[in-house]
Formats: C-alpha cells, structure tokens, sequence
C-alpha cells in the first residue's frame, strides 16, 4: 500500500472538485442506496499511466455544463472494502482502475473503464464524460 | 499527480491486445516488452473458437468494459506473437 503521505492530493484532486470520500463500505452502500437523481462514482487509483489523466479529466468534465447530482469515490488500493462494495454496484463489469460508473435513478447508464482512459488525454476523457452528462444529466 | 515508471516500454501500463501465430489471444496491461519477450499484469487469455466466440468477438467484447483477469502475470516469447495492439483502439 502506498504511503497515505503521497496519495493525499490524488485524493485531494477529486474532493477539491466536490466529490464524496466514501472511505468505509457503509459509506458505499449509503451512497449507491440513493436512487435519486444522476451520480458519478469514481474509482482513483495512484498509477499514473491512467489516474494521471483520469483525475484531471474528471475535473474538467465537471466545469460542462450539465454534470450529475452527487459525486462519489474511493480509493483502490487503499480502501479494499470500500472498493470492492463499490465495484459490487456494477457486478457485471471487469474491476479496474481507474474507472468511472454514472448511474441514473440508481441504474449504471454510462461506464469508462481503465483501458479508455490509458494513453487518452484528459480532454478525450472529459468528452467521454461530458458526452455521458448531456444525454443522462438534468 | 500521478506515479510514474520509468525504462519501461512506451506501453507500460496500457492495456493490450496480444495476438499469436496459435489459437491463443491475451488481453493484459503490458508491463514491459522488447525484441524476446512481452510481460502482461492481470491477464485474460482466449482460445480462438472457446465458446463459440472467435479472437475477434472475444476482442470486441473485451473493449466494451474489460476482461477479468485469469493470471496476474503472463510472460510471452515474442516469437510467437503477431501483433501488440492497444486495447482502446479497437
């Protein structure tokens, strides 16, 4: 497990941009059991060959116009209960990351794994995304 | 801010699509390759006609969300592989 000292402003990138640290599986379970509205659940992770980009992307997306109602993440490698009870919403999907799941009234409507955000600029990974908020976003 | 890995291939960290002269195909995160071999981390290995998809239904398939991974590292003889692609450009 990485140093809690050099992942502090990875997960500062995210809640500095409004997301939820959701640190135990009950915070998990509490964020996913509200169906209300649009939610963007973010997977970080430290590797910088995706995370790098994901986490700069991810921010820049949420300057667009439409953007989901709640935001919320956890940290792999860090958090392993959070994160399995978090990669648990969307059983059917292979576990990576990063990754990033929106849901809609509580359905998995739009899912970028790991290898769409590899080797991708942080402006393709925001279109990505924004792409996703025009069509399930109020 | 990330971490970040150096004298590593320029694919280090992506995820690949390795294809062989055989029936085998592998969908891994390239940790490293040069002209003997290729090393994948977290790896799904399909066989060409399993069942009933061929190499490149598997493939479509995968670049939808993913594989889920077999082995945690696979190192391949460069000599039996045809073509190294990245996963998300498929």
């Amino acid at each position: 497990m990485y140093s809690p000292l050099l992942v502090k402003p990875m997960r500062e990138e995210l809640t500095s941009a409004g997301f939820e640290e959701l640190l135990s599986a009950e915070d998990v379970d509490r964020f996913v059991a509200n169906k209300e509205g649009t939610a963007l659940l973010v997977i970080n992770s430290v590797c910088g060959c995706a995370a790098g980009m994901a986490r700069p992307g991810v921010r820049l997306a949420l300057e667009h116009g439409k953007t989901p109602d709640r935001l919320g993440t956890v940290f792999a490698g860090q958090e392993a209960e959070a994160t399995a009870r978090a990669r648990g919403a969307f059983p059917e999907i292979p576990p990576s990351s990063p990754s990033m799941a929106l849901f809609k009234e509580g359905e998995l409507v739009h899912f970028v794994p790991r290898h769409r955000i590899e080797g991708h600029s942080l402006e393709a990974l925001a279109q990505d995304l924004t792409q996703a908020f025009d069509q399930f976003c109020a | 801010m990330g971490t970040f890995h150096q004298n590593k291939s320029e694919l280090h960290g992506i995820t690949v699509v390795v294809d062989t002269a055989g029936p085998e195909i592998y969908v891994g995160r390239c940790d490293d390759m040069d002209d003997a071999r290729v090393i994948l981390l977290d790896v799904d290995v399909h066989n060409d006609g399993d069942g009933g998809r061929s190499k490149d239904e598997y493939v479509r398939k995968a670049a939808q969300f993913g594989v889920w991974k077999k082995h945690d590292q696979l190192v391949l003889d460069r000599a039996q592989v045809t073509s190294v692609r990245r996963l998300s450009e498929l």
